[in-house]
């Protein structure tokens, strides 16, 4: 068994402030060097937090982070000063959802690059910028003299992102983060960048833990699929595992609210409710108030973690037990 | 960006016209006749005329304006009524006077409230920004005039260290740089620096902490750079507004202060505009505001050229 890449246990991160809120609560999650992991969920579902968590990025202040997180046998949670900055870009690295909005304005992007590769390795500006044009040429960015001169407002949105990219890999990290790095992008484009990170991830062969809230995205792109509903990571398991073997109701509501081959006209089968507040760390399956398959135990305890195969896991009450000890478990329910 | 340039100096011309114009009507709008103050109280009929004629107030009033513009272009703007001296000499030792008060009240202001915005912004809601703040608040919203005497009160009259009035030893207006006349100008400069301050204060501080809330501050340290190359970013950032700001100030200290001017009894346009007014000096009054005025133009040009040179963003609109 190979050493893993990311390891993280029981991870929670609760923001305090005007009003609690249990983002992450009790996360489980591991790669191997070289895979490409998504997380899945809907808006809200803790996934950026997790992501800011493993680069140590949430404000220090307002936030209690429990747990332990390694990365390429990095302890993350006790790394401080120089030696986080070394970690950040160095090891593990991240691209954002809005590159506009992620790459500072009024730099050229060929500062941004170099100024990253020359932090890491050390070296000239001008060997900074070397890097800068091999990395554009990399992410196939066309004319990439000239566009090493511009502004991010000078690029459109698909060159933007491919840019970010280059930031991203010019100093080889072992893992990329990527927070919906094609949401903000055009159908046409964002295939163009998920077949290019595709690319890249075989060339550098980093590890890369990818989040989106898009099942079509995330098939396309991750080896393994972990499904996240508020703060807890509800199923894992290989891409093909989640999509022919769903396990947990969310992730089948899902994967049905999906369907790419409904008939024009049938209602997609959404899942009725909302998420629900984060204002208390869970007692109980947080899904249950939504779950067409809940049992009054579910509403009662936290379910168990099931283990249906290896690398698989899903939190949920089994089928069989959800009404069991329905009398003394939970207050008699008015028929 | 030449042609940004030439725009620019272009777009200042009907500014120019417009201000001229303002300044000429806003004296003719105002009641009474400016030349009662002057002329003896049993003038005849005739010596009325006669005065009207020379300063050329008979004519209409179009006439006047464009003689009086043909004139203010070549440097004529015309005689004081009350001292009898060309105006645009008069104006000119004040606007020296009123320059050398703001250089000084500018080189306290704007470092102090770019460094103390800077240093808010960046710790907001800590301490150091309510202490900041406090200042800035402080430095906009008590009456100059009156920090100007209370700081005479303590360090003239009280302790004795610095004159109280005036811009030199014995009465003197003419400017030099020792020691001597330095101590005329401490105290002016200093409150004329405090709204200045204030509000560059506020402005950096509030530009400073949206830069930082920003998504690619939390991406610059993402790729691993640490605070002080971060500083930069902001700074980088920063600079285009701040300069705005400090240039729209900079218009104000240059325009001196009518009532720091004359609280301190310090020669510049401030106090030249005061007199002027309490004399009903017409020519004095209208040169001094077209002075003022085109200096506001000007300082607004100076950013608006001064701007695209360091943000990239307004290059190419
Ligand atoms: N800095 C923060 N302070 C307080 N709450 C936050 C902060 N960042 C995120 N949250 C909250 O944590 C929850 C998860 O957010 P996020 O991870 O951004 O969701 P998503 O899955 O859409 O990326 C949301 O309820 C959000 O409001
Ligand atoms: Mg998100």
């Amino acid at each position: 068994m190979t050493e893993a890449l990311v390891d993280i246990r029981n991870l929670n991160v609760r923001f305090h402030g005007a009003r609690t809120v249990h983002a992450v609560n009790g996360l489980d999650l591991s790669l191997k060097p070289g895979e490409v992991l998504t997380i899945l969920g809907e808006s809200g579902s803790g996934k950026s937090v997790t992501l800011k968590a493993l680069l140590r990025l949430l404000p220090e202040k307002r936030t209690a982070i429990s747990g332990a997180m390694t990365v390429d046998g990095i302890d993350v949670m006790s790394l401080k000063g120089r030696a986080l900055a070394d970690y950040r870009g160095g090891t593990t690295s991240m691209i954002f959802q809005e590159p506009m909005l992620a790459l500072d304005p009024v730099y050229t992007i060929g500062e941004q690059i170099a100024e990253a590769v020359c932090r890491h390795k050390g070296i000239s500006r001008s060997a900074g910028m070397d890097v800068a044009l091999d990395m554009l040429k990399k992410v196939r960015i066309p004319s990439p003299e000239r566009r090493l001169k511009n502004y991010p407002h000078e690029m459109s949105g698909g060159m933007r992102q491919r840019a970010m990219i280059a930031l991203a890999l010019s100093c080889r990290p072992k893992l990329l983060l990527a927070d919906e790095p094609t949401t903000a992008l055009d159908a046409t484009v964002q295939i163009q960048v998920l077949l290019l990170l595709r690319e890249l991830q075989k060339e550098f062969g980093m590890g890369i833990i990818f989040v989106t809230h898009d099942i079509g995205v995330a098939v396309e792109i991750s080896d393994r699929i972990a499904v996240m509903y508020a703060g807890t990571l509800i199923e894992t398991g290989t891409t093909r595992e989640i999509i022919r073997d769903a396990r947990h109701p969310y992730t089948r509501g899902l994967l049905a609210a999906n369907l790419h081959d409904v008939t024009p006209g049938t209602r997609l089968e959404a899942i009725p409710g909302a998420p629900p507040a984060l204002d208390a760390r869970p007692t109980a399956c947080s899904f249950a108030p939504r779950c067409p398959e809940a049992g009054p135990v579910c509403s009662a305890a936290l379910p168990p973690v099931l283990t249906p195969g290896a690398g698989r896991r899903v939190v949920c009450v089994p089928k069989a037990d959800r009404f069991a000890g329905a009398t003394s478990a939970a207050p008699a329910v008015n028929a | 960006m030449l042609i940004y340039f030439l725009q620019r100096l272009v777009s200042v011309i009907p500014v120019a016209l417009g201000v001229s114009l303002i300044c000429f009507m806003l004296v003719h709008i105002a009641p009474g006749d400016p030349l009662t103050a002057v002329m003896p109280v049993d003038a005849t009929a005739e010596q009325q005329a006669e005065m009207r004629a020379a300063y050329g107030f008979d004519k209409p009033l179009p006439v006047q304006f464009v003689l009086w513009l043909g004139n203010a272009l070549t440097g004529d703007l015309g005689t004081s009524i009350a001292s009898g001296r060309p105006v645009a000499d008069e104006v000119m030792r004040a606007v020296g006077n009123s320059l050398i008060l703001a250089f000084f009240a500018s080189a306290i202001g704007f470092p102090l409230g770019i460094l103390f915005g800077f240093l808010a912004g960046t710790y907001k809601n800590g301490v150091v920004d309510k202490v900041i703040t406090g200042i800035a608040i402080a430095g906009v919203s008590v009456p100059n005039y009156w920090l100007g005497m209370v700081l005479v009160v303590i360090f003239s009259v009280s302790l004795g260290w610095l004159p109280s009035m005036g811009a030199g030893p014995g009465g003197s207006t003419e400017w030099a740089w020792d020691w001597e006349h330095l101590r005329f100008i401490i105290l002016p400069a200093i409150t004329l620096a405090a709204v200045p301050m204030g509000i560059v204060t506020r402005t950096v501080r509030a530009l400073v902490a949206d830069i930082r809330s920003n998504d690619f501050v939390t991406a610059l340290y993402a790729k691993g750079l640490m605070s002080r190359h971060v500083v930069a970013h902001v700074i980088r950032n920063a600079a285009p507004t701040a300069l705005s700001v400090v240039g729209i100030q900079l218009g104000y200290l240059l325009g001196g202060s009518i009532l720091i001017e004359t609280v301190f009894n310090w020669p510049g346009t401030g106090f030249l505009l005061s007199n002027a007014i309490f004399q009903r000096d017409l020519p004095l009054l209208q040169g001094t505001i077209l002075v003022l005025a085109l200096f506001f133009v000007v300082t607004n040009l100076l950013v608006d050229l001064a701007q695209p040179l360091i943000d990239p963003r307004i290059r190419r609109t």
